[in-house]
């Protein structure tokens, strides 16, 4: 039986980057732990000798000329920004 | 005392400098405005998806193949997965477990000894924006870099010393500049620097804990930093401490490393491969079609000026120091220069202009063709040397033909023996005395004979004539 | 009787005619969804001023020479990127993202055929989700009873289209988001085979099972919708390149001599009994119209759900995490440093599915259980493949019912994830098997709620499921009957 726990539920949270509540983390631990317990259904298989399949196309070395090519303005890279100063995107600063 | 060992290895990020990015078709340039090579796919909008810059990937095969890397047959791109605001769609397109070039090697020489130092791997990916921090705690993003192709080079632990360290960096920015792949300048960041280093006792097989310098500016900075760093865990280790696994900085004020963090672990990047590009199937054709754009590197260039155009080591050495050098080099030549003379123009009068001006050889408004000529017309002595540094002043500030500046200057030579027996017997007439002097033997007295010649001729004698005809007619008086 | 009761041929006809204008199509569009949009909740944002101004040039410059889906009103999928027009995917990350800057090929390609983009429709957040209940907006009701859920994460455009609000539209298709919600709302929804429509401009939920695809009330237009938006894209490095038939002369050709395969884990228990009954009558009549239909195993369908949750989760983990509140959409309102800014802007933007989709995904990527489990995905899905490859090479489709079970109440799921997910059972080995397949109305549920046939062909074997589907459509009146919505149309 796969098993989930509270702290490894944290720790996925802080590399997904998501703010998680003590009670998300009840509910996620809960939640993920049955989703992985199904999954454990995939080790009913021998896969030992079975290819991973990433593109089900056979397609390779699919590539473009260099060639730059104009298409949005400045004005239109910082149109949506949440926050910007002197033409750039501003963030807060990471806390040392 | 116990006897450490230094263990170094160096991973150098070289942006390639294709036109457009490696995934997107903005253009791939330095110093614009902030924000304005930029497109929907390198910001990272919902929906956008990569699409390879086949330029990349063949400049990559290139530099690894300069690096006698074996080139990959069957490659592809991965998801490495970290946030940072600098990196758009917090994944950066790199190539984990299939990079497209592996088992390389350099051969360096420190002190006269050379040395062959490994290259792991050598793989592709996009290099990420750029993050400005500022003192009112915000920083700031423009992500004009974000995109541009970009290729990981990580060395086998193979350097001992802070000076083979330099010499790696050296050399390998030489050999990457003859391919014409990247600029490689460290102060626009089109390279750029990590070191790993640990000590060991002598005879220990496995590896010390290793600290890792990054921010590293110039390759003296590589240098020192790692010199300090030596220094600083053998201090530790003999006084009982432990090395912990560290990132670290240099700080060119206090020349000393300065921890940045205590790495906990290893990150946590979830490598998978990346299901927007498809595979890479790079057949021998593709692999000798590009093999054969690579031009003459430097060790191979060094060793056949010394042992062809018969140039002393040390000249080899300099004109391979850059691909341009060398080029301007070759072409004067091509253009009937003397070897040695045009050797010795390039590592005298012109590198010194180059430094005074602080510019690149390829920067110069002297063709070399024009060296060649100016070299032509010192050896048939249509001008003396001395004309020939003016000639050579006209042709680094404004180019042009050495033949018609000497006609301009109205610099040719006066190599005519009857025409300088005339002038010369006239100045012999007017100055008995020194005639008198030099038999009474005074050398000075031919000096000033000399001297007059040349004032009669505004400098445009031939001197080693004039020498001789004056000896010759002081001799029938 | 509604305009959008016609087909295309019939409208197109009207049109060039003079008995309507494009300018009518338009109006009857937001005249309905007007009258029933209170209750069925497709649409996210309308596209009302823009639409009616497009529709007045294209009344004048009609011309002879005009495509067969010349003025016609289509809803888009709220995950398929619109220039200058607010794209959300139904998520409060990107409820402020009023232009995302650029088209979607897809859009390009239709505004080459000059269709009319009536409004942008509602979904399952990102598209992950079975009943469009994980909207951050609406819950879309079922046309045919607003108390049921109509299906997702295509929800909003099964429901329009089944509803009368646009004549058409796009949805997507990762795990059976266009064939379940179709099947769920008695509508024609097509998941092409992968690589045959762009995904340039689909906001990515799982970039290797990810398929845009239209959604009619007839197999015939259904064929036409795709036409227009298929084909090469060199902004799409999966998109292929192959030779496109044309699909509505497919049409044409009846089923005698068509070779069926049922794969019998697609009737099993877990399948309900008017669903199973509805398959087979259906299979009978296409006994009647000259085709036979075998029993087949597909060994591995019972894995497809748990390697697709694995595979879609992981993918998504890494696609959703660009929305970091710096270039664009939402950013947390609290003073907070850089880590806790990325933290809590996605804690406040994405809803619980898509937080559980994400941390589902990090995990199975993660050091030490990316073997165990994304590896081990990304094998059963190779098995997976080689099921349909053995099946495809004696037969010429797969038919099966599209879900398990009609549409169920709205809330009756929605707190138990992996119930919903199990459902997918049917619809997830067309994805990692990277198939096309078609869900078409095969009957109704004693409770009145359409049932859907899925039919599966080979890879760019569009042409042979239109004919298979055509057929069967031509043969019964299902998809002739109209939900009782707004007073009768």
């Amino acid at each position: 039986m796969a098993e989930i726990s509270k702290e490894q539920v944290k720790h996925v949270a802080n590399l997904a980057r998501l703010a998680v509540t003590e009670e998300e983390v009840e509910m996620f631990t809960q939640q993920l732990g049955d989703i992985i317990n199904y999954a454990e259904l995939l080790n009913e298989l021998d896969t030992t000798d079975v290819k991973p399949t990433t593109h089900v196309l056979d397609l390779k070395n699919v590539m473009r000329k260099d060639e730059p090519r104009e298409w949005i303005t400045k004005d239109e890279a910082m149109k949506n920004a949440p926050d910007q100063a002197n033409g750039q995107f501003r963030v807060p600063s990471i806390l040392e | 005392m116990t006897n450490f060992e230094t263990v170094i290895g160096l991973e150098v990020h070289v942006e390639l400098k294709t036109a457009s990015k490696i995934f997107s078709p903005a253009p791939n340039a330095f110093g614009s405005e902030p924000n304005s090579n930029v497109n929907p796919i390198d910001l990272g909008y919902p929906g956008v998806l990569p699409v390879l810059n086949e330029e990349a990937v063949n400049y990559a095969m290139k530099a690894a193949m300069a690096l006698n890397c074996e080139i990959a047959t069957d490659t592809k791109f991965d998801r490495k997965n970290y946030f940072y605001p600098d990196n758009p769609k917090a994944y950066q397109i790199s190539q984990f477990d299939q990079p497209i070039g592996e088992h390389g090697w350099i051969e360096i020489e420190v002190n006269g000894e050379k040395k062959r130092i490994g290259i792991t791997r050598l793989h592709l990916e996009e290099d990420a924006g750029k993050l400005t921090h500022g003192d009112d705690g915000y920083s700031l993003v423009d992500y004009n870099r974000q995109g541009t192709p970009l290729v990981e080079i990580v060395s086998e632990p193979d350097i001992r010393t802070p000076e083979e360290a330099y010499a790696y960096l050296e050399k390998l920015k030489n050999i990457i500049q003859y391919t014409g792949v990247s600029d490689c300048k460290m102060e626009e960041g089109s390279l750029r620097c990590d070191a790993n280093i640990s000590i060991r006792p002598v005879g220990q097989a496995e590896f010390g804990t290793k600290t890792e310098l990054k921010n590293l500016n110039s390759f003296s900075f590589v240098q020192k930093g790692l010199e300090f760093e030596e220094k600083r865990q053998r201090e530790v280790l003999l006084a009982g401490g432990e090395i912990l696994q560290e990132t670290r900085r240099y700080d060119e004020q206090t020349k000393e490393t300065i921890l940045m963090r205590v790495k906990e672990g290893s990150d946590d990047y979830r490598y998978f491969p990346e299901p927007d590009l498809v595979p890479l199937y790079i057949d021998d054709a593709w692999k000798e079609r590009i093999r054969a754009e690579i031009p003459e590197l430097p060790d191979a260039r060094r060793k056949r000026y010394v042992e062809e155009l018969d140039l002393p080591v040390y000249d080899a050495a300099v004109l391979t120091s850059t691909k341009e050098m060398s080029d301007f080099f070759e072409a004067a030549v091509a253009a009937g220069a003397d070897v040695k003379q045009a050797s010795n123009w390039l590592m005298g009068e012109v590198s010194a202009f180059l430094n005074k001006e602080q510019i690149e050889v390829q920067d110069l408004k002297m063709t070399p063709e024009a060296l060649a000529k100016m070299i032509q017309l010192i050896a048939d002595g249509t001008i003396s040397s001395k004309m020939a540094k003016k000639v050579f002043a006209e042709l680094v500030k404004n180019g042009g033909d050495p033949d018609k500046i000497v006609k301009e200057k109205g610099l040719v030579q006066i190599s005519d023996e009857g025409q300088l027996r005339e002038i010369i017997s006239k100045i012999l007439d007017d100055n008995e005395q020194s005639i008198i002097d030099y038999k009474n033997g005074k050398d000075k007295a031919l000096g000033f004979l000399v001297g007059q010649t040349m004032k009669a001729t505004k400098g445009q004698a031939n001197p080693p004539m004039v020498n001789k005809i004056i000896l010759e007619e002081i001799d029938k008086r | 009787m509604s305009l959008f009761d016609f087909t295309l041929k019939e409208l197109q006809e009207k049109l060039h005619n003079k008995e309507i204008t494009v300018s009518d199509l338009v109006e009857a569009s937001y005249d309905r969804i007007k009258e029933v949009d209170g209750e069925v909740k497709a649409f996210i944002t309308l596209n009302e001023e823009a639409a009616k101004q497009q529709a007045k040039e294209l009344d004048e410059k009609l011309g002879a020479e005009a495509s067969i889906l010349y003025g016609m009103p289509i809803g888009i999928k709220d995950n398929i990127v619109t220039k200058g027009l607010r794209t959300t995917c139904a998520s409060q990350i990107l409820d402020n993202l009023t232009d995302p800057l650029y088209d979607a090929t897809v859009i390009q390609k239709l505004e080459n055929e000059q269709t009319v983009t009536i409004g942008k429709l509602n979904m399952d957040e990102f598209a992950m989700g079975s009943s469009t209940e994980n909207s951050s907006y609406a819950d879309t009701r079922n046309p045919w009873n607003t108390d049921y859920v109509p299906g997702g994460s295509s929800g909003g455009s099964a429901a329009a289209v089944a509803a009368g609000e646009v004549f058409f539209s796009l949805g997507s298709d990762t795990g059976g988001s266009i064939r379940q919600p179709a099947a769920f709302c008695g509508v024609v929804g097509l998941k092409p085979t992968y690589g045959l429509v762009s995904r340039f401009g689909l906001v990515a939920f799982a970039s290797s099972l990810d398929q845009i695809g239209p959604i009619t009330r007839t197999v015939e237009d259904n064929a036409h919708l795709l036409q227009a938006i298929v084909g090469h894209d060199q902004m799409d490095s999966t998109s292929a390149n192959v030779e496109i038939p044309n699909y509505s002369e497919a049409l044409q050709q009846d089923v005698k001599g068509l070779r069926i395969a049922v794969p019998k884990e697609y009737l099993s228990e877990g399948v309900d009994p008017e669903v199973k009954e509805a398959v087979l009558a259906a299979l009978k009549k296409y006994e009647e119209l000259g085709a036979t239909w075998e029993e087949v195993s597909l060994p591995h369908s019972k894995y497809a759900v748990a390697a697709y949750y694995l595979l879609a989760s992981s993918e998504a983990s890494a696609n959703l995490a660009r929305f970091d509140g710096i270039r664009y959409g939402k950013r947390t309102e609290k003073r907070v440093d850089m880590i806790d800014m990325f933290k809590e802007s996605r804690a406040e933007g994405f809803g619980y599915e898509v937080k559980r989709r994400i941390m589902l995904g990090t995990f199975a990527l993660s050091s030490g259980y990316y073997d165990a489990y994304y590896k081990k995905a990304q094998k059963v899905r190779t098995l997976i493949k080689e099921d349909f490859e053995k099946i495809f090479a004696d037969y010429d489709v797969v038919i099966g019912p599209t879900t398990p079970t009609p549409a169920y109440k709205v809330g009756e799921k929605i707190d138990d994830p992996l119930t919903m997910y199990t459902d997918d059972v049917l619809t997830t080995p067309v994805n990692l098997a990277g198939l096309p397949g078609i869900s078409i109305p095969c009957g109704f549920s004693s409770a009145g709620l359409p049932i859907g046939l899925q039919i599966i062909g080979k890879h760019f074997d569009e042409a042979m499921i239109y004919r298979t589907a055509y057929a069967f459509e031509q043969a019964t009146d299902f998809h002739t009957k109209r939900p009782n919505l707004g007073g009768g149309q």
